[in-house]
């Protein structure tokens, strides 16, 4: 993989998840017990939307010889974090406890995530961050778990599922958002379900492929929701990424809401300018998977253009997400000084958390350097 | 929007085919000439049952004047489009409407759960339409409403419709009970196209049981008006990916008042997709962008508005000049009006194409 900078930040890293035996040390003795006594060790706590073998959930050249994606600590080093020369990876933990209906059994292995990333990660490589892996089926408990986790300042952001049980701008959700606004964390959406409802309007699709396609709908619906209910005038502070989201719907979001906001805006009144300027202030995006024909590079150009704003993108690869082929990490055509802004300055302006880093050298790359 | 910006005779030079025009009943007794007592009697005690936990209205209220134009209120009373005249004067008259295509949403039986009353409700509909509007004005033409998830009954319904040359499309909800690729419908597709009538799917108030959400219900209408874009985005990707454009090679469909602008960058994210995951969908023969390019038509209203208006012509260039129709959604709030819709440059050419040929050659109109 390519990038011309050294520095640079990907803001969405998926880290093989732990078992739950591996979990052990960070369970409380009656979650312990549970698990043994229930076999619940046992289970896989995979998430439907990123089953193993799906040629999504792994790049065939980044699975290991049983047909796993590789994402220990030494695949993460050795296809992402060296090759790439970064400053610094986002973990985004996609763990299927958010997708249980027992609340506290939830938050018990949120909790023990969250330990076992400081632990296990985060303590062995300075370069890694991470999100903070909630039960939002409980704001109450996914509140608690900020508050136990938010002192260690390499969790940046909190994480969510793309698809829930009721959209996110819901009022139920808010004290999510005040604990992170809080604490200097972001909001990090991620793409995937918890199939609590039809991932569409109409009902059950067939297959996964609809299931992914249908995310860039998902991630659409809760930015409205967030909007119109008024999140982020509750909340000036926040700042919300959409995570695994594309991003080239976009433009016609922007459009189409400011359009209809303009019409009904009496009905949300607390909405006191266009979405538009909402979202380019509030609500960034990683840049995979980039939905445009890689064929006609002239089309993405014109895409970023619609969006009205340089500073919308976060560099990401998704890693071990198959989302690209090769080392064609970030699309062809981009002008240089926007690649800057993608790879290192927009993430630093997004993740408060993230200024804290040294000051990126910003120096060629690890590829060019090579290659001199 | 919803005001009467300028005299209704003011005058349009381009002819248009206006693609999206809502049609309603003055009282529910119109439709009692075309029922028969059982039903009259079981539509008087019983009512339309749907799947909303409220009756006699739409979950999300409108806003100003329950989402009608204030304007096209008819003087004597009645709901707006429920008025030939005031229709002839205010749209067909003064927007210089060649062909109207009627879409009728009221009592249409696609979403009714008692299938035999949505089975007499589409008949009588479809009825009413031919009496009460296309034979009295003859620049209207009507859509063949069916009982969509009862497939038998829809294909009765369109056997019955199709030598009449009035009724000029199939229309069925896309806010259906599953998926409108699933095979429960493809029975319908085989009708339309053995009748060589094109679908219109347009936007719907009722659901056909789900939240209008991959995360459930929504609270303002903002939302709601919105989940009608994302809505029928999903219903594209199920009729491709399903198949239905493979296995109906001659199928034609409209989809109406979801917007368009959205389509480049679903088709990108489809064919993208479809290219890592096609091992699941053997059926399918081309990428997903070239069952798009051949089967589906879009109507313009509501048009999306760009902050650059110029953007929107990159969109449409995208997706084709050939297959954007004009609508106007009278006499809904959101109407959008010939003169102003286009706040982009269009070419002469691209203007006729856009108002008028385009649903021509679609409706097979002279």
């Amino acid at each position: 993989m390519k990038v011309p900078f050294a520095g640079a930040i990907d803001c969405d890293l998926h880290p093989a998840m732990p078992s739950v035996p591996a979990l052990r040390p960070y369970l409380d003795e009656f979650w312990a017990d549970q698990f043994a006594n229930r076999h619940i060790d046992q289970l896989p706590f995979t998430l439907s939307s990123y089953p193993a073998t799906s040629p999504l959930s792994g790049r065939p050249d980044w699975r290991t010889a049983s047909g796993a994606p590789a994402a220990d600590l030494d695949a993460l080093r050795r296809n992402v974090l060296d090759p790439l020369d970064l400053s610094c990876a986002i973990c985004n933990p996609l763990h299927g406890a958010v997708a249980l209906f027992n609340d506290d059994m939830a938050a018990a292995l949120c909790s023990a995530v969250n330990d076992w990333m400081a632990r296990e990660l985060l303590d062995r490589e300075p370069r890694l961050r991470a999100s903070i892996l909630v039960a939002g089926q409980s704001p109450e408990l996914a509140v608690r778990e900020i508050e136990r986790t938010a002192p260690d300042r390499r969790f940046v952001q909190v994480l969510l599922l793309a698809m829930g049980e009721t959209p996110l701008g819901r009022r139920a959700h808010w004290p999510i958002y005040a604990a992170a606004e809080k604490h200097e964390l972001a909001i990090g959406i991620h793409a995937g379900g918890t199939y609590r409802v039809a991932p569409t309007y109409s009902g059950w699709t067939s297959y996964r492929v609809e299931d992914y396609v249908a995310q860039s709908a998902a991630f659409e619906t809760q930015l409205l929701s967030l909007v119109a209910e008024g999140v982020f005038q509750k909340f000036p502070r926040l700042r919300v990424v959409l995570i695994e989201s594309g991003f080239t719907w976009l433009p016609t979001w922007l459009w189409r809401t400011n359009k209809t906001w303009r019409g009904v805006r009496a009905e949300v009144p607390w909405v006191d300018r266009t979405p538009a300027d909402i979202v380019r202030e509030h609500v960034r995006f990683t840049l995979q998977p980039v939905d445009a024909p890689r064929t006609e590079p002239e089309m993405l150009l014109r895409t970023l253009e619609h969006m009205g704003s340089d500073r919308l993108l976060l560099f990401s690869t998704d890693y071990p997400h198959w989302q690209f082929d090769g080392d064609a990490v970030l699309p062809a055509g981009l002008p240089a000084d926007t690649m800057r802004k993608i790879l290192m300055d927009n993430p630093r302006d997004t993740y408060a958390r993230l200024r804290d880093l040294p000051a990126a050298g910003g120096g060629p790359g690890k590829a060019e350097k090579e290659a001199s | 929007m919803n005001v009467a910006v300028r005299q209704a005779t003011a005058t349009q030079r381009l002819k248009v085919v206006d693609c999206d025009i809502h049609p309603v009943y003055r009282t529910a007794a119109e439709l009692h000439p075309f029922m028969s007592a059982r039903w009259r009697d079981h539509m008087a005690t019983f009512g339309t049952h749907f799947r909303h936990g409220l009756t006699g209205q739409l979950p999300y209220p409108r806003m100003m004047a329950a989402g009608m134009r204030v304007d096209a209120f008819p003087e004597d009373g009645g709901p707006p489009g429920s008025d030939l005249d005031l229709m002839r004067k205010q749209h067909l008259d003064a927007n210089g409407v060649e062909y109207g295509m009627l879409i009728a949403l009221s009592r249409g039986g696609m979403e009714e759960r008692n299938l035999d009353f949505g089975a007499a409700l589409s008949s009588a509909i479809n009825d009413w339409q031919l009496e009460c509007w296309v034979k009295k004005e003859p620049r209207l033409r009507a859509a063949i409403v069916v009982p969509q998830e009862n497939a038998a009954c829809a294909v009765t319904e369109i056997e019955k419709r199709a030598g009449d040359p009035a009724f000029v499309q199939i229309m069925i909800s896309p806010r259906s009970s599953d998926p409108l690729g699933h095979r429960r419908y493809w029975p319908i597709y085989a009708a339309a196209e053995r009748c060589g009538r094109p679908l219109a799917l347009h936007v719907a108030g009722y659901s056909g049981g789900h939240p209008s959400t991959g995360s459930g219900w929504p609270t303002y209408y903002i939302q709601e008006h919105y989940a009608m874009s994302t809505g029928m985005q999903n219903t594209l990707a199920s009729l491709v990916f399903e198949g239905v454009l493979e296995r109906y090679p001659k199928l034609k469909i409209v989809m109406i008042e979801g917007g368009f602008a959205w389509l480049p960058a679903l088709t990108w994210r489809m064919d993208k997709h479809w290219e890592h995951m096609r091992a699941e969908t053997p059926h399918l023969k081309r990428r997903p962008s070239e069952y798009v390019r051949e089967h589906i038509w879009f109507t313009t209203q509501p048009i999306e508005e760009p902050e650059n208006p110029e953007h929107l012509g990159d969109i449409i260039k995208w997706i084709g000049w050939d297959r954007l129709m004009f609508s106007t959604d009278y006499p809904h709030w959101d109407f959008d009006d010939p003169r102003q819709v286009f706040k982009t440059r269009l070419t002469e050419e691209q203007k006729a194409k856009i108002f008028r040929d385009n649903a021509k050659a679609f409706y097979g109109l002279k």
